[in-house]
């Protein structure tokens, strides 16, 4: 039996799914969303982000450690962040 | 019985589903790299934008929305067919992978082409930071380092584009020459993850640079 695989219809699907995603953030942004259209609009973005890698790069069907290797880059790229964070948010704080 | 490709003497690959991994974890090292690569644009414009949000927020308004949005859609819908190249190369159907290659690539192409009017525009009413930038807002020189990092991150992930556009036609070339097949997909499903990748960095771009209010 073949193992699972990307077809046809996962990748309509997809597509579908990262559309609606599309016209939710264009609509987001102009919504009256306050202090919550940043983490919002992330959040979104953060989501089709998701389903590119899960489906149309598909990690879904691949083993564990092809998805470790995936997800290293940000593991890293959230070392940069922190350390970067880390110096400039505490600037003010020795006299 | 062993092959050339099998074979232990010829080959450092187990079999088939071993050499495939492998590609794959050669693939996803280089876009982690990648990652930091645009990684630090994105550390950057994190930092000015948590420094000075409100001119984030001026800059943001003086970009195309229109232009972003549909570019967005634009690449969406060339990973779809850069999806289905990579079924239809694993299928061994060369017409489905011509197509959509192609596809891919006239998308790819419509979102290069609309880039570079977006930039033709704002040189005219002078965004483009440096000797002709002329914007009249509040905190002009924060909203001048905005659109620094504006060009700066879309100008490398044109880049990437342009790279992208020139290994799908890479691919189309191959396929014309009937070197790509269902036991010969690798050059389509690593350049489909690259392409992928690149998506994802729009993906990103869109909210960070056209919806900041």
């Amino acid at each position: 039996m073949k193992a699972p695989h990307l077809t046809a219809r996962v990748c309509f699907a997809n597509y579908a799914a990262l559309m609606v995603l599309l016209a939710l953030t264009a609509l987001a942004a102009r919504a009256p969303l306050g202090a919550w259209k940043a983490p919002v609009s992330l959040g979104i973005a953060a989501a089709k982000m998701a389903l590119v890698f899960i489906f149309f790069m598909q990690l879904r069907y691949q083993r564990g450690l092809v998805r470790v290797f995936a997800l290293a880059g940000f593991f890293w790229l959230g070392i940069v962040l922190t350390l970067m964070f880390a110096d400039y948010l505490t600037r003010g704080w020795l006299p | 019985m062993s092959n050339t490709l099998t074979h232990p003497a010829a080959s450092p690959y187990s079999d088939r589903e071993q050499h495939a991994v492998a590609n794959h974890l050669g693939m996803w090292t280089f876009i982690a790299t990648e990652i930091l690569f645009f990684g630090g644009l994105f550390a950057s414009y994190s930092l000015y934008r948590w420094a000075y949000p409100a001119a984030f927020v001026t800059g943001s308004k003086h970009l195309e929305f229109w232009i972003g949005t549909l570019n967005t859609g634009v690449l969406l819908t060339s990973s779809l067919f850069m999806a289905l190249a990579d079924l239809a190369v694993r299928a061994g159907r060369r017409g489905a992978l011509r197509w959509s290659l192609l596809a891919t690539w006239l998308l790819g192409a419509l979102f290069l082409g609309l880039k570079f009017y977006e930039y033709h525009l704002a040189a005219k009413e002078g965004h483009v930071p440096g000797a002709h930038f002329r914007l009249e807002v509040p905190q002009a020189p924060q909203v001048e380092l905005f659109m620094f990092l504006y060009f700066a991150m879309t100008g490398l992930h044109a880049a990437h584009m342009i790279i992208g556009l020139g290994a799908i036609a890479w691919l189309l070339w191959l396929n014309h020459r009937r070197r790509l097949g269902a036991d010969h997909d690798a050059p389509v499903s690593m350049v489909a993850l690259y392409w992928h990748f690149v998506d994802c960095v729009w993906i990103f771009l869109y909210p960070l640079l056209y919806l900041v209010r």
